[in-house]
């Protein structure tokens, strides 16, 4: 624990060291222990690719891996993560050389205006880590806590389907 | 909507757990999954002064066969109970209440015993622990004690653990070769909490009933067991008719939670309708 006085008179407000790895960086830093996993990756990392839609674990935009499973990052705190080793959705792809699910969701309309999507990624990219070639029902469960206001789903489930398909091509080929 | 400021305390001992719950009394809370607790601290409905973060506690994750329990840790996340052979093969009936709780990202981080400690009425596990009669061990720096699943939930989002004392472990009878289970929910969204429940466990001799649970959740501020559906089984032969007479006992329970999702009358129809399709389910023709 360390103790930083934010103002002249002010109380001083205990922070917590932290070591974590993110999309393959290490990091070091002091935080507050109330500081949300999602606003040190926006505020304190400028990984603004997560994004924040309602702050009490119902929308799934927030979703990164920890550990190689998906948290909402809304519902840890950074102080938990000592050791941890997160990746963003920023850690998919680049805009010239897409991840296969970006691709996919590009090609199939699986987004409109994108609030959603890096969730969406994010637990697309669980699920195929662990199931390769999962059915369209299989997609439906492993996305049913991720809302989007947009698309109406069905473009998200074939993207998430052909970008599945995609990648095992590439790995059997 | 950020938490308000808070003290961290990390025991990594059950014994420094047991000393920083006694430090700390009434003025701190318990962080286990923070699927239900980090919500209400980011609406700032809850706003502990300190925040005793049990995920490194060690000893608090484990799923084993215990005598004739199957004794599970409370710090066991969902996905590994949802994904435990032992479980399925000893206790069915939470295997079958897991295929409704939450989302796989909630599931990766939310644990059976935070769930249980929230007391929520409207989830599946309070149900099915009542169901089942399990035992929950309270633990304190005094030692452990038992309390029975139908006297641990006092009342809503109210549970018979107190200041300085924590849940460590929930035990489940394991299941005997002639007890039949069902479990079913009707919810606006798979995985969403249940807006009416209903599960049944039912010990049978040949193919009739010697004895019956019948269990409501989510249409009263706690769950508990529907004496008269029970009543309608006991000693009968449990057949189609038996099952329709027994649902319809359901009448009994007065649905007092009721939102958007549903009045009384709805809730009601819910009830009866849920309890002859895990009926149903219990006797093989669900
Ligand atoms: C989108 C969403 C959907 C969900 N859907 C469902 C659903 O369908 N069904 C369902 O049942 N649940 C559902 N949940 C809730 C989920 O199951 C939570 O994991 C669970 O209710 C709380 O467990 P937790 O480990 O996260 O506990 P926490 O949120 O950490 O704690 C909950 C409460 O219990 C206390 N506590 C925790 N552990 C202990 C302990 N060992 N001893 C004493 N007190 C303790 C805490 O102080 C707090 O008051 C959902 C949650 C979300 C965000
Ligand atoms: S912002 Fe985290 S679940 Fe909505
Ligand atoms: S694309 Fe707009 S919320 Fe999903």
């Amino acid at each position: 624990m360390n103790k930083i006085a934010n103002v002249a008179e002010g109380p001083a407000i205990e922070t917590v060291q932290i070591n974590v790895e993110v999309n393959g960086v290490a990091y070091t830093r002091y935080v507050e222990p109330r500081l949300l996993l999602s606003d040190f990756l926006r505020q304190e990392l400028g990984l603004t690719g997560t994004h924040v839609g309602c702050e009490h674990g119902v929308c799934g935009s927030c979703n990164v891996m920890v550990d190689g499973s998906t948290v909402r990052s809304c519902l840890v705190f950074a102080s938990q993560l000592d050791n941890a080793k997160i990746e963003t959705v920023e850690s998919l792809g680049r805009v010239n050389a897409l991840h296969p699910l970006q691709k996919a969701f590009w090609e199939k309309h699986g987004l409109q205006c994108g609030f959603c999507t890096p969730g969406m990624l994010m637990t697309a990219k669980e699920l195929l880590d662990r199931n390769p070639r999962p059915t369209r029902d299989e997609i439906r469960e492993a996305i049913s806590g991720n809302l989007c206001r947009c698309t109406g789903y069905q473009t998200i489930i074939e993207a998430i389907y052909s970008a599945a398909y995609e990648m095992q091509g590439a790995t059997n080929g | 909507m950020k938490p308000a400021p808070f003290r961290l305390e990390r025991p990594d001992t059950i014994q420094a757990l047991c000393r920083a719950l006694a430090k700390h009394g009434d003025s701190a809370r318990i962080l286990a999954g923070g699927q239900s607790l980090v919500p209400m601290m980011n609406f700032r409905l809850v706003t502990p002064e300190v925040l005793i973060d049990i995920n490194r506690v060690d000893g608090l994750d484990y799923i084993r066969l215990d005598g004739d329990a199957l004794a599970i840790g409370a710090m066991t996340r969902h996905v590994t109970v949802k994904e435990s052979a032992l479980v399925k093969a000893n206790v069915p009936l939470i295997a079958k209440a897991y295929d409704h709780i939450a989302h796989v990202t909630v599931r990766n981080r939310g644990t059976i015993g935070g769930n249980l400690s929230h007391g929520d009425p409207s989830s599946e596990l309070p149900a099915v622990a009542i169901c089942l009669d399990a035992k929950f061990v309270v633990s304190s720096s005094e030692g452990n004690r038992t309390v029975r699943a139908a006297e641990f939930f006092k009342g809503m989002f109210e549970t018979d653990v107190s200041p300085g004392e924590f849940l460590s472990e929930i035990r489940f009878p394991v299941a005997a070769r002639n007890q039949r289970f069902g479990f079913d929910e009707f919810s606006p969204r798979h995985g969403d909490f249940a807006i009416a429940i209903a599960t049944v466990a039912l010990e049978m001799k040949g193919d009739t009933c010697v004895s019956a649970s019948v269990v409501h959740g989510g249409v009263r501020e706690m769950p508990g067991q529907v004496a008269d559906a029970e009543a309608a089984l006991r000693g009968k032969v449990v057949s189609g008719e038996q099952v329709a007479l027994a649902a319809k006992a359901t009448a009994s329970i007065e649905p007092t939670l009721q939102n958007y999702h549903g009045d009384a009358a709805y809730k009601s129809d819910l009830l009866r309708a849920l309890t002859a399709r895990a009926l149903s389910q219990a006797i093989g023709e669900g």
